[in-house]
């Protein structure tokens, strides 16, 4: 198989006034499965199926390997799709789906049967090449519709939302096997879903969608730790990064000092530049706290937090509230923790499994200034500072990976 | 509890009930005691008498049985296929998206509406006359003028012509069938690089044969019930070019008065439209893809 870039270049897409997709500029470089991520209608889909062929950009172009494919017949990209649905033909054995490709193009009847016998020995689908789809289970057909696409030696492979019509142990699993059949085949792979899980744990790079536009590009850690905005920062991580109403009090050269849950509490940004953000005293901000990042102060600090004796206070973000719920999850619980700021919003903090607390307990929650992400009012970060590859990353950067073996 | 109860069961289904004994199964069991009487329409009941078999032997013997029987295969086996065929065809033109297609739909399943009526065989007793509409045209075209109900072949034609006008009910069917495929399928073959010709041999028409077998099965039945468009247009001539079994047994019936002899012919249709459509089922597991097969 050959590894191919695929290039999007203004790609915009319009149904009749309504617009899906807007100028969108992508670069996809061969061998990367590429991750596609948004809520549902931000347009993911459909740029999948512009580049597929199976509906044509009301502007922009689109480049495979160089070649302009932008009016090519979707046949004639050396693109394979994996459906949703499967799409498998309800009418034809397996081996007759896998090979249905090759069959129309004129391949020889043996080389037709050589190629489903090495796509389906990948997939162990070898038991079950004379059935019909209907006798398979879910996992099966999608293994089906994968091998579908393997046979045709394509250099793309496209998947729309593959796993999301299976059960969550088989989506796990399937999932797993997708990353290896990346690894195995080494092809560009192009993957949509709106699961964070799966593009989390399968891409080389995601690119989160949201209302037809493409909101951050970058591979799985640097959006998860660096979100460009307020979306994405929402997006990514489960449960998401608790957001919390604050204020600007300082903006020097340096640092941010803000008011966070109605001035009760206080948080200083060291690595915050307001000069380039243009943030002033009395803006009003938003601070993104990851959940995993709160500790009870009672606790053994998390290694990100550090002691508050040993280190100045406005390092330090302390938040009191109220616990109004606790989620055990086993090897860790979901305190939700209502603050007794002006706004009381509720906080997520993920704690350890074991931990004796009750609903109604009085709690501190600290964290480290540091971990603490900031977003102005029109949502863009303010300070992307904290170092992917700093000293939070043994850390910081099991978190999505724990997330995703859930 | 009134609701729960047996009787009330019974009456509220009794319109359908009553409905059914009277209209259906009286007919059908009369039918068959009078087939084996010698029953004339003009005499009172008490006078027949049971003949046995002796109907069924005397069907056996006649010839006018052994044409209409001919005549009625072929009207069969012409329409089915020619109408199936051109339903077919129409559905999948009306399933492409086109702009005012609801309107299109419409207009191709008027005639169905209208097409089994009376009033429609006759205009096409006018159409299809001596100086009606088509030898007009023709004549505009400097062809000569063709006998249509007078030529026997050319009698058959119009009343096969009068039966595929009403091609709706079946285009509906297939158009619903049509629908049923899953747009995926369509684009899953796309990017597999078939054409739109392999595209319907390979995947439509395979999923279509249900629908196709369904629609069969309707259409053979009707077929051999066919009454109005030659007992209207060539009243079964000429020389009995047109004499379908359902007109045959309405002559005996209503115009020989041998209720006796109808009502044997019409258990001689009965047996004819049972055995066509055992025999298709019995095909049909060769041809026809249930989704829901294993």
């Amino acid at each position: 198989m050959t590894r191919r870039s695929v290039q999007l270049a203004g790609v915009s897409k319009q149904f009749g006034s309504t617009r899906v997709i807007h100028d969108v500029n992508l670069r996809i470089e061969p061998g990367e499965l590429v991750v596609f991520v948004g809520p549902s209608g931000c347009g993911k889909s459909t740029l999948l199926r512009l580049i597929a062929g199976l509906e044509e950009p009301s502007r922009g172009s689109i480049h495979i390997s160089g070649r302009d494919v932008t009016h090519t017949h979707p046949s004639k990209r050396g693109v394979a799709m994996v459906f949703q649905s499967y799409a498998l033909y309800p009418h034809m054995t397996v081996a007759e789906n896998m090979g249905f490709g090759l069959k129309i193009q004129g391949t020889p009847r043996e080389e037709i049967a050589t190629r489903v016998r090495r796509a389906a020995e990948i997939l162990q689908l070898e038991a079950l090449l004379d059935r019909k789809p209907r006798a398979l289970s879910g996992g099966q057909r999608q293994r089906v519709a994968i091998g579908r696409a393997i046979v045709r030696e394509p250099d793309v492979f496209l998947f729309d939302e593959p796993l999301s019509n299976l059960d969550a142990a088989l989506r796990g699993q399937m999932r797993v096997e997708i990353a290896r059949l990346h690894a195995r085949l080494g092809a560009t792979m192009i993957y949509v879903t709106h699961d964070q899980v799966e593009a989390m744990t399968l891409a080389s790079r995601i690119v989160v969608l949201n209302g037809g536009r493409i909101e951050q590009v970058g591979s799985p850690l640097e959006l998860y730790h660096r979100p460009a905005n307020l979306f994405v920062a929402g997006f990514l991580g489960s449960p998401r990064m608790n957001f919390l109403a604050a204020r600007v009090v300082r903006a020097e050269r340096g640092f941010l000092e803000l008011d966070v849950a109605g001035g009760s509490m206080r948080v200083t940004r060291g690595h915050a530049q307001p000069a380039a953000s243009g943030l002033s005293v009395g803006d009003l901000v938003t601070v993104g706290i990851r959940p995993e990042r709160l500790s009870l102060q009672a606790m053994a600090p998390h290694p990100a937090t550090p002691a508050p004796n040993d280190t100045d206070p406005q390092d330090v973000l302390a938040l009191r509230g109220e616990v109004t719920l606790l989620e055990r999850l086993g090897s860790e619980a979901l305190a939700h923790i209502r603050s007794h700021g002006e706004r009381g919003e509720t906080l997520v903090a993920k704690l350890p499994g074991d931990l004796h607390l009750e609903p109604g307990a009085q709690v501190t929650l600290t964290t480290a200034a540091s971990s603490c992400h900031v977003f102005d009012a029109t949502g863009n970060a303010v300070d992307t500072q904290t170092p992917v590859n700093g000293p939070f990353v043994a850390d910081s950067s099991s978190a999505p990976l724990n997330e995703a073996s859930r | 509890m009134i609701y729960g109860s047996r009787t009330s069961g019974l009456l509220y289904l009794s319109p359908y009930l009553i409905g059914l004994a009277v209209f259906t199964l009286f007919p059908f069991v009369a039918s068959l005691l009078l087939s084996f009487s010698d029953y004339r329409l003009q005499d009172s009941l008490g006078t027949a008498h049971l003949i046995g078999l002796e109907n069924y032997r005397a069907i056996l013997h006649d010839r006018t049985f052994g044409k209409s029987l001919i005549v009625t295969l072929i009207y069969v086996f012409v329409t089915v296929p020619l109408k199936l065929a051109f339903a077919l065809f129409i559905a999948f033109v009306l399933n492409f998206r086109l702009r005012a297609i609801g309107a299109f739909r419409t207009a191709y399943y008027l005639p169905s509406i209208l097409g089994g009526s009376v009033a429609i065989a006759v205009v096409w007793r006018y159409v299809f006359a001596g100086d009606g509409l088509i030898n007009q045209a023709l004549a505009w075209l400097g062809a000569s003028p063709i006998n249509w109900l007078g030529e026997p072949a050319y009698a058959m034609f119009s009343i096969v012509l009068l039966r595929l006008w009403q091609f709706g009910s079946a285009m509906v069917i297939f158009l619903a069938g049509l629908q049923g495929i899953p747009s995926d399928l369509y684009e899953a073959a796309r990017l597999d690089g078939a054409s739109p010709w392999q595209v319907f041999r390979r995947i439509t028409l395979p999923l279509l044969t249900p629908v196709i077998f369904f629609n069969f099965i309707m259409q053979v039945i009707q077929a051999f019930q066919e009454f109005n468009g030659p007992y209207v247009i060539t009243g079964g001539g000429p020389l009995k070019a047109t004499y379908l079994l359902p007109l045959m047994i309405y002559e005996e019936a209503f115009k020989y008065f041998e209720v006796g002899y109808a009502s044997a012919l019409s258990w001689c249709l009965f047996v004819l439209v049972a055995i066509f459509t055992a025999i298709a089922f019995r095909s049909s597991k060769h041809w026809v893809f249930y989704a829901g097969e294993k």
